[in-house]
């Protein structure tokens, strides 16, 4: 196993792009090759030792690799983007894109993400352990195809419309969602451990919601079905009593489930 | 200044020059016989030469084009550069509907000089004509929208020829267009009250004029104003199974009108546009079949049209066109994302994105009717090699085309590898052995759509006099085989290693490296009885007060829009 540590810099002003930061790119690579990959400071192009210090033990795969930033970088955006193996511990924050069209391998975020995490994410995790903005696995803007694959979990709250059309995988955030988590969702499984403002699973037409907290305002597109206990989502056994409703049908033949805990929801179930 | 392009093997249909090799001679923008020995040189040994490449239709300027750019940011993501500071390049994105800049970049990169926007709201012109100023290099023009425009359909209703040609003439004029485009005749205004029309002897609601008599009318008010293009007709009933007999029987109506233009040389009095969607068979989705045959027969046997094809290149696209019931209709099929617009009392758009998968028993067959139709046609004076861009691919796809038409192999290894197998069983496309030369290409591609657009006398030929737009291709007739090396010629076609517009070398091996060239805007010019124009004028004014959202006086394109105003004109007094 290598490990490869970033130790941030000074923070830029203007936001650094970093697609290349990932074990993809890094691997076959000496330390000193390393230091010369190109980042992107504004519309300039950088080398990466420009704004970090790099150490550590190189690696010939992706996916003996594992890549350590050892600080914030809450001014740098699209870490580990299409990246297809190895590893990517961050000990701070994130900006914008962390994990974009991820394939494989992890990507751990000890501090925060912003918006667009995990979007169009196709297989791998992301693991973000505090709180993450608008859009996590969500489509690129305009799309109809979203994420289709993987794993993200957020340990804190989340902002607006996650998992927007999202097609397959898995969403799990421990803490809350904003508006509409799951908007046009067509397929996969999103489990919201806190609460939901409102609008959960808007024009959603496949796919399963869980929310264990509260649901604010819930959608009239949605049939109820009754209470059920001990439910079974994706072969994982997840305890409680919910409400099962589906739809969202104010789309054609859309077939979405949503469950919401019982307990605090009384109201959105019928009398 | 004068230039030569030494020793290129010359394509120029409208002189008849079939593969010579000869020099070319510029002199301040215009082809002429010889120049001096002080002329620079541009050395074109081996390499194919041909007028520049006029486009017949697309959609690149305008309201639907930019409500196609606002709604897909996923479209632009597919294809983007950035700033050239050397070349005064600007940055650009879009794969099927890129932005101004990079429009005119991507069509000069192929070798195309002149591109007529094929849909102009009229209301709308001065936005149009706006991202039309913004396109560089191309020489254009727009075509206003006529087909459900409450005063042509009132006139035409009552017969009243001379009214409708003086306000044709008069709209003409204020919104600079250049030629009468006529989509879906009674549909759309019949789709502001949710409904179409059927056929060509349908009427539309509240009016009491059919398709039939609009196509007539204004066939005959092209003529009287002696434009230089034909009408330009999108037939009614687009993209429905059995819709070839509307199309056969909608150009069979203006036959006999007598062709009178002021200019160029056209000699047909209407021009079928994106046939490739009117010629269809069945009754359903599921017995669609290709009728490319028989329209292919009537134009064959008939010499009063010419046709473009729109043929389908197989990509995700964005469809988009003034046919707003069509693009409902599409919309309900596919289910993607779907915007309406609503032009007064003048006209509709819609578009929506639109995925033309191979696999797909349908496009493969629409695959099939557009060769079908180019391969059928016997004489490449009759067609013009157009995908509707972007309806039925971008424009970019044209060299894609180009090698499917001149290599029988490539279309047999598309039918037998790629395409779903609809294509073989439901044309007859798998029986045509026919493969295009360099000769008919420059035909279908240059002389017949400035022929057909009354511009033959300065575009689309190489002839002394003409502007000087000269593409040079990097491919040597002599020895390549465009049967078998057909990626070559795809190749060949997309990125020219020369192209001159206006005598400026304007591309450099694929690139534009002179980008800060403004085109030429044709529109056109024509003057009718002045009583009756008055008249005509009078009631349009008093419609104004009573229905636009606009003063009549702040309709008009004033002069200022149009940077290299270049009117050609009609009939004059």
């Amino acid at each position: 196993m290598s490990e490869i540590i970033l130790t941030p810099k000074e923070q830029p002003q203007v936001p650094l792009e970093a697609p290349n930061i990932k074990p993809d790119v890094f691997a076959g690579k000496t330390i000193d090759e390393i230091k010369e990959v190109e980042i992107n400071y504004g519309n300039d192009t950088v080398k990466l030792s420009d704004f970090f210090d790099v150490e550590g033990t190189p690696g010939e795969t992706a996916g003996e690799i594992k890549i350590i930033i050892d600080g914030d970088v809450s001014n740098t955006k699209r870490i580990g983007q299409q990246m297809t193996a190895g590893e990517i511990l961050v000990k701070g924050n994130v900006s914008m894109y962390v994990g974009l069209e991820m394939e494989g391998g992890k990507i751990t975020v000890q501090g925060d993400a912003t918006v667009w995490a995990g979007q169009n994410m196709r297989g791998g995790e992301l693991e973000i352990m505090g709180d993450a903005g608008d859009y996590v696995g969500s489509s690129y803007r305009g799309d109809w195809r979203g994420m289709n694959g993987g794993l993200i979990t957020i340990h804190g709250d989340v902002g607006y419309e996650i998992a927007e059309y999202m097609g397959g995988g898995k969403i799990v955030v421990k803490g809350n969602a904003d508006h509409m988590p799951g908007v046009h969702m067509s397929n996969g499984v999103l489990i919201i451990e806190g609460n939901v403002t409102s609008r959960t699973g808007g024009e959603m037409s496949g796919g399963t919601i869980v929310v264990k907290g509260v649901i604010g305002q819930f959608l009239a597109g949605f049939k109820y079905w009754g209470v059920e206990k001990n439910i079974q989502v994706d072969g994982e056994d997840i305890p409680g009593v919910f409400y099962k409703f589906t739809g969202d049908n104010a789309i054609k033949g859309a077939n979405g489930t949503v469950y919401v805990a019982v307990a605090g929801n009384k109201h959105v179930a019928p009398e | 200044m004068e230039r030569i392009i030494k020793n290129g093997v010359v394509y120029c249909p409208l002189n008849g020059i079939n593969g010579e090799k000869m020099d070319i001679s510029i002199k301040d923008g215009k082809i002429v016989e010889s120049v001096s020995d002080d002329a620079e040189v541009f050395d074109a040994s081996g390499q194919i030469v041909m007028p520049g490449a006029v486009e017949v239709h697309a959609h690149i300027a305008g309201a639907k084009v930019n409500v196609g750019r606002m709604m897909r940011p996923e479209d632009s993501k597919k294809d983007a550069e950035g700033t050239v500071e050397a070349t005064h390049r600007r940055a650009g994105s879009g794969f099927s509907v890129p932005s101004t800049h990079m429009t005119g970049y991507r069509y000069a990169q192929m070798g195309y000089t002149t591109a007529m926007e094929a849909a102009m709201p009229p209301l709308l012109a001065r936005h149009t004509h706006e991202e039309l100023q913004a396109i560089p290099i191309l020489d254009h023009a727009a075509f206003p929208l006529f087909g459900n425009n409450w005063f042509v359909m009132d006139y035409l209703g009552e017969g009243d020829i001379d009214s409708c040609a003086a306000y044709i003439s008069w709209l003409l004029r204020a919104t600079k267009g250049y030629a009468i485009k006529i989509v879906n005749p009674c549909g759309t205004e019949a789709w502001g009250w949710g409904g179409n029309v059927h056929g060509i002897h349908d009427t539309a609601p509240h009016f009491k004029v059919t398709p039939a008599e609009m196509i007539k009318g204004m066939a005959e008010v092209n003529e009287k104003l002696r434009l230089p293009h034909s009408i330009h007709l999108h037939c009614n009933d687009l993209g429905h199974p059995g819709n070839y007999e509307t199309t056969i029987e909608s150009f069979e109506v203006p036959k006999g009108i007598k062709v009178n233009p002021a200019t160029g040389s056209r000699d047909t009095v209407v021009h079928g546009t994106h046939v490739q969607y009117h010629s269809y068979a069945g009754t359903s989705w599921r017995d669609f079949e290709s009728a490319a045959d028989i329209v292919a027969d009537y134009v064959n046997k008939n010499d009063h049209i010419t046709i473009d094809i729109g043929q389908v290149t197989l990509d995700e696209t964005t469809t988009m066109t003034a046919d707003g019931p069509m693009e409902y209709d599409l919309h309900s099929l596919n289910g993607l994302k779907w915007a309406n617009c609503d032009v007064e009392m003048e006209t509709g758009s819609g578009v929506v994105p639109f995925i033309y998968s191979a696999k797909a028993p349908v496009p493969a067959v629409q695959w099939a009717i557009g060769m079908e139709l180019s391969l059928l046609v016997k004489d490449p004076a009759k067609i013009c090699l157009t995908t509707d861009s972007p309806n039925a691919g971008p424009f970019t796809r044209y060299p894609r085309i180009f090698a499917w038409l001149m290599s029988n192999q490539y279309r047999e290894d598309m039918l037998e590898n790629k395409l779903h197998k609809w294509a073989q069983k439901r044309s007859s496309i798998a029986t045509i052995d026919r493969e295009f030369s360099f000769y008919e290409i420059a035909q279908a591609t240059r002389g017949t759509p400035a022929k057909v657009l009354g511009l033959s006398d300065f575009k689309g030929h190489l002839g002394a006099g003409a502007d000087a737009d000269v593409a040079v291709y990097n491919m040597n007739p002599d020895t390549i085989d465009p049967s078998s090396d057909y990626m070559a010629i795809e190749q060949g076609f997309q990125k020219a290693s020369m192209v001159f517009k206006d005598g400026e070398l304007t591309v450099k091996d694929g690139e534009v490296v002179n980008a800060g060239l403004k085109g030429k805007t044709f529109w056109a010019d024509t003057q009718v009885e002045q009583n009756s124009y008055n008249a005509v004028l009078k009631e349009v004014e008093r419609q104004f007060v009573k229905y636009y959202s606009i003063g009549f006086k702040n309709y008009p394109v004033e002069d200022e829009y149009i940077a290299k105003s270049a009117p050609i004109k009609g009939v004059m007094l």
